[in-house]
């Protein structure tokens, strides 16, 4: 897969500034269009607190999505949607009191934190503190001049009109054009009875591209897609789309001519990019803190032990610019951070929200995040990539006598307690004597999550990030995240294939 | 726990729509959302999170005309101010405006919804429970899970919830029509440990009514006796036999096959089974029903999202495809009649929607049919999403039990069974007679003669 931006290794080397324009910009708007005033946000909290609560924090959302979306050659379908509100956390010990508003008021925040306070008895009252902005250095990881909610609908109408041109003049079996642009612009702010105030402007757009080809007889699917936290303008270049396009086409025509996948266990070598959803399904999941927490997980207690072969390091990191998983401050406040999770083999690191950070004597990783202010903060992921090895992509495939490469996958799940987990490719090939052989049908990988990385026998130097269209889905709660993946070999995964 | 009732929705719904059709649009119709949700959650004896809101979501559809058809948008807001619904319905009809004219696009031409039967969606009573007799069921289920053996050490926890919503539909062809509905749910994860193998499993009970609920002592004993079970599971060797599907694991089969008889994935050719109506796509013990108006039903509804009467929809009977699911786009164009199957948010466009779904039961019990097994796989539990609807092809990840000679020996996992969707349907060789409803779709045990089975 290719990369549109900066590499994700370089985002260390970038200067960050002080002070993040994008949460003096949120702060801001929430002051002058809601009268949203310091005085008043310590007062909520001081409701919140008047209870034996340890602590609590406000969340403020003011979001604005369109979405314009083309079928059969017609722009059928705009819309456009704002959602707003306030979530009130109260915390005391291990139990959270949450209550949400779909009006944002210091009135309508009082009285959730009369609601979310009665998590707990009367008692004595904390103080709140006053507020400052977080500490440690600042992100501005995605600054934007005009945000992709204000760009004129006509340019979103005159794009896909173009994307549905171009790709029925590819491929004459392509019958079906679906084309979808989506904008969002987030405005946050929070504001944390111990002090914390922060905010942020978080832009993200996604271009879908599907089409449906026959050959008369079969029909067959193909998708791409792209997004990220950048200006909507970069995705409606042509060098840009046009790629997209072809790649879509490309699936569906190599779909017509698919064989039945092979069932059983073989070595499989997955492509560079998308196919990390590998590490998100595989680990990513089992090293959120609250699971550990709780020691639900099959990663509970292994800190120090090797879960991964030599070579292998896996990092999550927030922090790179334009990712569709990025952000500058996470939905507590907390600036976010590059978190090693494996280093060379090791399990290193879990990813913290506050809460379970502090259970756990640990420090909070940046990854509390929410889907809304309807939503209470979970750790979660942000982009999750295993880091590149020397080896030549070529030479990987070589290395195989029989197997699987699977280049492109649809979604994945885990069981966090069990381990095992599924991700389902929706493009792979049969190895045969090193080569590339036939497209085989999706099939739907399955292996043992603490278990997997031990067998990764080679890893490429390919690395590189998926184009931006992940969604994480968890307790009913989606938020945008990244992948990223060098070309590697894994001995022995369970191949869901047909033929036995 | 006031919020619901005391708005005036036909009025907000009545204004944007007045504003729209001044602004220009030729049809124009609205949703009005307003929910009161509350949840909590146990774990051990302590709680751990109590969840509270109230919420608020007006949704507006401008059409504007043209000689070529409707140029359709759909906004949403949560600000209920005046002003605020004015100046949405004035946008909404600016991008109806920017979209292209589509001969098929338009509000549905009726018969619109003649009477709003009361079809039992909420209790009254239940608004007087409070949360904290709810936070003791699910303790009750908690110390339940634990209670059954010691090796239920551990918990994603017990969790309660009660939704209430009030559901307000108007449009421009002078139906308007409210009801509301409750949702009230208990749900149990205990996790079993022995050694080194660690397993979860969960059981839950949602009702229209919280007298409808399983016991919570039910809930949280049924978990565990299902963690337990998974524990010291081993891998079952690759090749072809055959799968049961149980009352928790049978109804995700109805949901791909009701996306394959959606209209839209039908117009689009999208659907395998595309050129299939009229024509026997399962086995003739197969007959599948969409119905709208269960008495009681959780995914029942006097009306659809586009204000038509739901309806009983026979989709299979004995093996053969009678109809498509259907909402007004979808049916205009493949020259036919809605089904009543529209289904929307207050922020969404109405796309088309199963409501109670099941199969009519058959013959024998599971306990029977396994017992009826030579050599297969009992699975209790599915997860990824590798199904394809255009071509039917199925593969997904699986655990349950392994079946010879008729008996239950061990359970298995990290193993996947594949096939294809349509091959399967014509394979079920068994329709069970035990049809429990665990939310909006319900199927006996069934099946299928063989499959794929990936391990080993």
């Amino acid at each position: 897969m290719s990369e549109q931006r900066s590499g994700p290794l370089s985002s260390a080397e970038e200067p960050t500034p002080s002070v993040s324009q994008q949460s003096e910009s949120a702060i801001d708007f929430f002051r002058e269009r809601f009268d949203l005033n310091e005085q008043g946000l310590e007062a909520v909290l001081g409701t919140a607190l008047e209870r034996k609560i340890d602590r609590a924090d406000l969340y403020f959302e003011y979001t604005t999505q369109d979405s314009v979306s083309l079928e059969e050659g017609i722009v059928k379908d705009g819309s456009r949607h704002v959602e707003q509100g306030v979530g009130v956390r109260a915390i005391a010990g291990e139990r959270q009191g949450y209550a949400h508003s779909d009006e944002i008021s210091l009135d309508s925040a009082q009285l959730a934190a009369g609601t979310a306070r009665a998590i707990s008895e009367s008692g004595n009252a904390e103080t709140v503190a006053a507020m400052t902005a977080p500490g440690g250095e600042q992100h501005d990881l995605y600054p934007l001049e005009v945000a992709p909610t204000e760009v004129p609908v006509e340019h979103k109408v005159q794009l896909l009109s173009e994307i549905d041109a171009y790709a029925h003049q590819l491929d004459p079996a392509i019958k079906q054009v679906m084309a979808s642009v989506i904008s969002q612009h987030r405005q946050v702010l929070v504001a944390a009875s111990d002090g914390g105030l922060a905010g942020d402007i978080q832009p993200l757009v996604r271009l879908n591209v599907q089409v449906i080809a026959s050959d008369g007889e079969k029909f067959e699917i193909g998708y791409d897609g792209m997004g990220g936290r950048y200006p909507l303008e970069q995705l409606m270049q042509p060098d840009v789309w046009k790629p997209l396009v072809d790649e879509a086409v490309r699936v569906a025509t190599l779909n017509l001519q698919s064989i039945p996948c092979p069932a059983g266990t073989m070595n499989v070598v997955l492509g560079p990019g998308w196919p990390g959803i590998l590490l998100h399904e595989a680990i990513g999941h089992g090293l959120e803190g609250d699971f550990n927490r709780k020691k639900t997980s099959a990663f509970s207690d292994r800190l120090g032990q090797r879960v991964a072969s030599e070579g292998v390091t896996v990092v999550d990191d927030g922090t790179l610019p334009g990712r569709r998983g990025s952000i500058n401050v996470d939905d507590e406040g907390t600036v976010s951070r590059r978190n090693v999770l494996i280093e060379d083999g090791v399990l290193v690191g879990y990813m913290h929200d506050r809460l379970n950070a502090e259970l756990m004597g640990m420090e909070p990783t940046g990854n509390g995040r929410r889907e809304s202010y309807a939503h209470l903060p979970l750790p979660r992921m942000t982009n999750t990539f295993m880091l590149a090895g020397e080896e030549d992509p070529d030479d990987i495939l070589r290395s195989v006598d029989r197997g699987l490469y699977a280049v492109s996958f649809g979604g994945g799940q885990v069981d966090i307690t069990s381990g095992k987990f599924v991700f389902s490719a929706s493009e792979a090939y049969l190895i045969e004597d090193g080569k590339i052989g036939a497209p085989v049908k999706g099939a739907t990988l399955i292996g043992n999550g603490p278990d997997v990385l031990t067998r990764v026998s080679r890893i490429g130097h390919d690395l590189a990030l998926d184009r931006g269209v992940g969604t994480c889905g968890k307790d009913g709660q989606g938020v945008p995240v990244g992948v990223g993946l060098p070309t590697i070999r894994v001995d022995g995964l369970t191949v869901g294939g047909t033929e036995g | 726990m006031s919020g619901v009732g005391s708005l005036d929705g036909q009025a907000l719904i009545g204004r944007a729509m007045a504003r729209a059709s001044k602004a220009g649009a030729q049809q124009v119709d609205g949703v009005l959302i307003v929910s009161d949700s509350q949840e909590a959650k146990v774990r051990g004896a302590e709680i751990e999170t109590v969840k509270q809101s109230q919420e608020r979501c007006l949704g507006l559809r401008a059409m504007v005309g043209g000689s070529e058809g409707l140029a359709t948008a759909i906004t949403s807001t949560s600000d209920l101010s005046l002003e605020a619904i004015d100046r949405m319905a004035d946008e909404t009809v600016a991008l109806a405006r920017a979209t292209a004219p589509d001969p098929h696009a338009g509000l549905p031409d009726g018969p619109f919804a003649s009477s709003v039967p009361d079809l039992d969606l909420a209790d009254p009573a239940d608004r007087e429970v409070p949360l904290e007799s709810r936070i003791e069921e699910a303790k009750r289920a908690e110390s339940a899970a634990r209670a059954v053996d010691p090796r239920i050490d551990n918990s994603e926890g017990s969790q309660v919830g009660s939704d209430w919503n009030r559901i307000f539909y108007g449009n421009s062809l002078g139906f308007s029509g409210e009801y509301e509905s409750a949702y009230h749910s208990i749900f149990s994860e205990p996790l079993a440990r022995s050694g080194e193998s660690m397993q979860r499993d969960y059981w839950m009970s949602v009702a229209r009514r919280l007298g409808d609920l399983a016991d919570a002592a039910e809930v949280g004993r049924r978990a565990a006796e299902g963690a337990l079970q998974r524990l010291g599971a081993r891998r079952a060797k690759t090749g072809e036999v055959a799968v049961i599907f149980d009352e928790r694991t049978a109804p995700s089969l109805l949901g791909q096959l009701a996306a394959c008889v959606n209209g839209y994935s039908v117009y689009r050719e999208s659907s395998f089974l595309a050129n299939q109506l009229g024509a026997p796509i399962a086995t003739r013990a197969l007959t599948l029903i969409d119905d709208g108006r269960k008495p009681g039903g959780l995914a029942s509804r006097p009306f659809d999202g586009e204000g038509l009467a739901t309806q009983r929809n026979v989709v299979v009977e004995q093996g053969v495809l009678k109809t498509w699911l259907m909402d007004a786009y979808s049916a205009r164009k493949l020259e036919m009649s809605s089904t009543g199957s529209a289904s929307r948010g207050a922020a969404s466009s109405p796309s088309v929607g199963t409501t109670n779904l099941w199969v009519q039961p058959g013959e024998g019990t599971l306990d029977e049919i396994v017992a009826d097994t030579e050599k297969g796989l009992l699975v209790t539990e599915l997860i990824g999403m590798g199904f394809n609807p255009t071509t039917g092809d199925y593969s997904r990840g699986a655990s349950g039990l392994w079946i010879e000679q008729g008996e239950i020996l061990y359970p298995v996992e990290e193993i996947t069974i594949a096939g294809n969707l349509g091959e399967m349907l014509q394979n079920i060789d068994r329709v069970g007679s035990e049809l429990v409803w665990h939310g909006r779709t319900a199927c006996p045990p069934l099946r299928v003669a063989q499959m794929t089975l990936a391990g080993e």
